[in-house]
């Protein structure tokens, strides 16, 4: 009982045990904050590649493309672990808004929008159609006209507080689309004045992905239209992709090792075909294997970031440290005491390290408690800042995030808490233990002097 | 004397000391015996072991050689867990600068000892009880207003009869006071002293550390200190 009641006063009478506090609790903010904000970011592009991609992508990264993908395809579609399936085209061109000198390149994807909704989050993203995913291609001032969907950065402005400035309903404005077709070996189908399909599209609807290499490189077709232009839509048609949706109950694993499976009965079946070849090519990928290159970076920043608080952690450790030697220099008095009364090395030991528990477990709390309070204002807070100071966290302009992520994961809130109160008893194992090898002859002998 | 009444025995005590490349030898072969309800004093200049041997008496320091027995039970031979018990239950030690803990107010300071050798099960058990012995302590001593006061809050005089309450919470058999009043004024330092007679009187065995051939006159039993030996 006498350690518990010491140690509370330890920590509620001693200013030094106040700057300890002080400073695991600084260290909790910061790591409360930085992990929720990070955790956040990484999780919500997580799930925006996941929306894009759907749970797997069958598919070539060469331009030229498969063949023969509709018997596949008839395979997916009759599988009881299927939801959706979705064809898309995808190939580089040349886009030219009509009347201006202006080119630039650009990423094509042709799909088919009803079907490439079901199989990814394709659907959520269109603004003008999102009721009416069927006719996402048709221009609502004019139905006749072919239509084309933007990515919302090549489609709209946005101001820095990261707002676009959106139309009610979508201007009749024409894009002029340059494809170079290519044969099933990769050569340029065509020569001369040929080179290159031509076709206007006009603009009608755009697409937010929330993926910022998405949203400013991408233009989506009509499938057959994109089929056509890209010179796939031959005698022998090609696709680049095939998007997959899992029902909800499937484990991606288990859905991703059907769509192989099947694969490898459609590629046996078409091993003598003309272009079998080109199925060598292709592979079946989960989401998260598709958007490895950008999703790696990320988690890659997310360790780094991990690793970087780890050193936080270890100063946490060295700060408990000194102001635990400190302080059991000063009530080394105490200790020679204690030791008189009868108290053993061991309940020194158990006396300190509950005071380093104490403090702990104060630290954490109020580091919790700000970095929460913070991180509940953190986006009007980032809002003031620009709007005083014209300072921005994420340039809206540039990165594709809307507010920044505040919530808060209970299981990383615990992990930190846990961990800053192994950080104090670290911290004060050395010092405790010290403390209960000092000899209570020389501690009152030294005190007398 | 029979060996019955011997609470105390100490048998060729060797203690030294290494300062710096020298080693310094306070205690040489030293011998002392003390009876139950005795009040001794031992004397000596200052650097000539009385505090050492005080502690090792106490069992709060070893000695390099030779033995000391409590009630005919070694204490080097005692494991660490006896030794602690030893000195929570058997002796009860009274510093010259009172050694308080300032973060306790003084009725926790006196039943610290109890609290110190009980669970926490054990201590709402008898805390009552606890309480009560160190409240009547305090009033035995003249504190019964001050018992809610923080030590810093007291004066010297004052802060002396709590260590010595602290001491004597646990009723040890042994009171062992190193320059009790070596910290104080004379008047108030006479008045301490009348609190040790007092409870000598009452049954009390209690040795006495000073340098004040005046202050251990008040004792039953004077031994002098000299060269690492007990002269007389």
């Amino acid at each position: 009982m006498y350690k518990l009641i010491l140690a509370t006063r330890y920590l509620l009478k001693r200013r030094i045990t106040y700057f300890a506090v002080l400073a695991v609790a600084l260290c909790v903010f910061i790591v409360v904050v930085v992990m929720t904000v990070m955790a956040g970011l990484v999780g919500e592009f997580k799930q925006k590649n996941h929306d894009f991609s759907g749970d797997c992508v069958v598919g070539s990264e060469s331009l030229v493309g498969f063949p023969y993908y509709e018997d596949y395809v008839k395979k997916l579609d009759a599988s009881e672990l299927v939801e959706g399936v979705s064809e898309v085209i995808r190939s580089y061109g040349l886009l030219s808004l009509q009347g201006r000198d202006r080119t630039s390149g650009v990423e094509i994807m042709g799909l088919d929008p009803a079907r490439h909704s079901r199989a990814t989050g394709f659907g959520d993203t269109l603004y003008h159609r999102r009721d009416d995913i069927a006719q996402a291609f048709v221009p609502s001032y004019d139905a006749n006209l072919p239509g084309c969907i933007l990515g919302i950065d090549l489609a709209l402005e946005r101001d820095p507080n990261g707002e676009y400035a959106y139309d009610s309903s979508p201007r009749r404005i024409g894009f002029s689309i340059s494809c170079f077709p290519l044969t099933a070996r990769g050569a340029l189908a065509g020569a001369g004045t040929a080179l290159a399909n031509t076709k206007t599209f006009y603009y009608s609807d755009h697409s937010h992905s929330g993926l910022a290499r998405v949203d400013d490189s991408i233009i989506y077709l009509p499938f057959d239209e994109a089929q056509a232009l890209c010179g796939m839509s031959g005698q022998t048609k090609r696709i680049n992709a095939i998007h997959v949706k899992f029902k909800p109950d499937v484990p991606l694993k288990a859905g991703c090792e059907e769509a192989r499976r099947l694969w490898s009965i459609f590629k046996a079946e078409k091993a003598n075909e003309n272009q079998a070849y080109l199925l060598d090519t292709v592979t079946v990928q989960d989401w998260k294997l598709y958007g490895r290159a950008l999703i790696a970076a990320m988690e890659k920043e997310q360790l780094i970031m991990g690793v970087m608080f780890g050193f936080v952690g270890i100063v946490t450790v060295f700060i408990v440290l000194v102001v635990f030697y400190m302080l059991i220099s000063h009530k080394s008095k105490d200790i020679g005491v204690l030791r008189s009364i009868g108290v053993s090395g061991f309940d020194i030991i158990e006396l300190f390290s509950g005071f380093a528990l104490m403090v702990g477990l104060a630290g954490s709390s109020l580091g919790v408690l700000g970095g929460w309070q913070f991180l509940l204002r953190i986006n009007s807070i980032e809002r003031w800042l620009f709007e005083h100071f014209e300072f921005q966290v994420w340039d809206r302009t540039m990165f594709a995030i809307g507010d920044i992520p505040s919530a808060i994961s209970p299981r990383v809130l615990a992990m930190i808490v846990l961990l800053a109160i192994a950080a104090c008893l670290i911290g004060a194992l050395v010092p405790s233990w010290q403390a209960a090898r000092l000899k209570p002859a020389e501690t009152l002998q030294v005190n007398q002097l | 004397m029979s060996n019955g009444d011997v609470i105390l025995k100490a048998e060729r005590l060797d203690k030294s000391y290494r300062m710096g490349a020298t080693r310094v030898e306070v205690l040489k072969g030293l011998d002392l015996t003390v009876k139950r309800g005795e009040f001794v004093a031992i004397i000596g200049a200052s650097g000539s072991g009385k505090s050492t041997l005080l502690h090792i008496l106490g069992a709060l320091d070893k000695p390099d050689k030779g033995a000391v027995s409590f009630e005919g039970r070694q204490l080097g031979r005692q494991s660490g867990r006896e030794l602690n018990r030893f000195r929570n239950k058997m002796v009860g030690f009274v510093f010259q600068f009172y050694h308080l803990l300032d973060e306790l107010s003084v009725l926790e300071n006196v039943f610290l000892p109890a609290m110190a050798s009980r669970s926490i099960l054990g201590w709402f058990g008898c805390r009552r009880r606890a309480k009560r012995r160190a409240m009547e302590l305090l009033v035995q001593l003249g504190l019964g207003e001050r018992v809610k006061h923080k030590p810093y809050q007291l004066s010297g005089g004052e802060r002396q009869r709590v260590a010595i309450a602290r001491a004597l919470m646990n009723e040890p058999k042994l009171l062992l006071a190193d320059e009790p009043t070596g910290n104080l004024d004379s008047a108030t330092g006479n008045g301490i002293l009348d609190v040790l007679e007092k409870l000598n009187k009452a049954g009390q065995t209690i040795i006495m550390v000073t340098h004040d051939n005046r202050i251990a006159r008040r004792a039953g039993r004077i031994i002098t200190l000299a060269d690492g030996k007990v002269r007389n």
